[in-house]
């Protein structure tokens, strides 16, 4: 297909998901937006599958996946019982966070030999790898949290001071790959270790009741994650998608903590100060 | 370092207009929901997060036929996201669908 076309029928995906989004914050249209948003991620996926790529194209592999990921989804979506949706909801969240740093992962992996460390190809994969390893762990650890796999008592010593060095060891192995003369991978291993970590110690302080908060928060993540990824692949569905799910996400947020009379700043440091306003009212 | 800094939003206004405006849009778009829904839009837009399927897809198309890193990897990141979106859209009209004869 020729790029323009497959431009606009992107444009048109775009659209939708706005439409749809706009629809999903209306009682009435809630549903029909649903479904708009739905149409508008078939046809996002079709034209990826058609755009004009230089490459073996491997369409064995993408159906499989397609095939795999859409089967596992329905039929989880189908039998998940009604009271156990918010966790279903994160663990979904979870892996489109996963693709996000499995991309980054990937691409890190496929950098041609001699590219400049401090340039926005390398910098765009730190982004998603970093975004979508954080979101990953983080609701895997929320899904725990509410099935009452992990219980709310399961806690780090000294959560703040392990969450602040953590932070640090992510910026410093991201600024050592961007300083380095050449790609180490070993570099890049190390940052996705250390990001899944963070995710781990930024949601387990935080109480079990306080949950949705923080699953809509990594919801936020993802979205950002999918717009990094988008940034490498210069794709601007994934890249207005992943926006749009990012800031929205953002603002949901803190709509849910004055729903809940609470601040977002209390759900996160309230956990993080050793639980004593962390665990819900 | 500046300088990288400088010449890469020189490179990319456009595309950091559009995020910018995107990022309103989005914030601007969901402004008004009404606490019933926060759930349901909660997972309709985390379903929509599943977009970085695309990503995955664009990166195995790309691939050498025998880089079997890239296509065992890319392969699992298309199963993951899409049962982030298949699950996601079809756990949301579920949810919207009880929403429905609630109200009734």
């Amino acid at each position: 297909m020729e790029k323009t076309i497959t431009d606009l029928l992107y444009l048109v995906s775009i659209i939708l998901f706005i439409v749809g989004l706009k629809g999903l914050s209306h009682p009435e249209t809630a549903r029909k937006g649903n479904l708009t948003a739905a149409a508008g991620m078939i046809l996002g996926i079709l034209v990826a599958l058609f755009e004009p790529i230089e490459g073996n194209n491997n369409y064995g592999w993408i159906v499989a996946g397609v095939a795999l990921g859409s089967g596992i989804g329905l039929v989880a979506a189908k039998k998940i019982q009604m009271t156990k949706m918010p966790e279903m909801v994160s663990l979904f969240n979870g892996l489109g966070g996963a693709c996000a740093m499995l991309i980054g992962l990937v691409e890190f992996y496929n950098l041609p030999a001699g590219t400049d460390m401090m340039s926005a190809a390398v910098f765009t994969d730190i982004f998603a790898l970093i975004i979508g390893s954080v979101s990953f762990s983080g609701s895997l650890i929320a899904y725990g949290k509410l099935n009452g796999s992990l219980r709310d008592n399961f806690k780090l010593p000294a959560p703040q001071v392990i969450n602040v060095l953590t932070l640090i060891a992510v910026i410093a192995i991201s600024v050592m790959i961007a300083m380095g003369d050449s790609l180490d991978f070993n570099l890049v291993i190390a940052l996705l270790a250390v990001s899944l970590f963070y995710g781990v110690v930024f949601v387990t302080p935080i109480g079990g009741g306080d949950m949705p908060v923080v699953i809509s928060l990594l919801n936020s993540f993802t979205g950002i994650g999918a717009m990094g990824a988008g940034l490498i692949y210069g794709n601007n569905v994934m890249i207005i998608g992943g926006i749009l799910v990012g800031a929205s996400g953002i603002i949901l947020t803190v709509l849910m903590c004055e729903a809940m009379n609470r601040t977002l700043l209390h759900v996160l440091v309230g956990g993080l100060s050793g639980g004593s306003g962390g665990s819900g009212n | 370092m500046l300088e990288i800094l400088i010449q890469f939003i020189g490179e990319n206004f456009g595309m950091i207009t559009i995020l910018v405006i995107a990022s309103f849009l989005g914030m601007e778009i969901i402004s008004k929901v009404p606490t019933v829904l926060h759930t349901p839009l909660m997972s309709g837009a985390n379903a929509i997060s599943g977009v970085v399927i695309i990503g995955a897809i664009i990166l195995i198309r790309r691939a050498e036929a025998g880089d079997y890193f890239s296509l065992v990897l890319g392969t699992l990141g298309i199963a993951l996201a899409m049962i982030n979106v298949a699950g996601g859209f079809a756990v949301t009209n579920r949810m919207l669908e009880m929403f429905k004869k609630k109200k009734k």
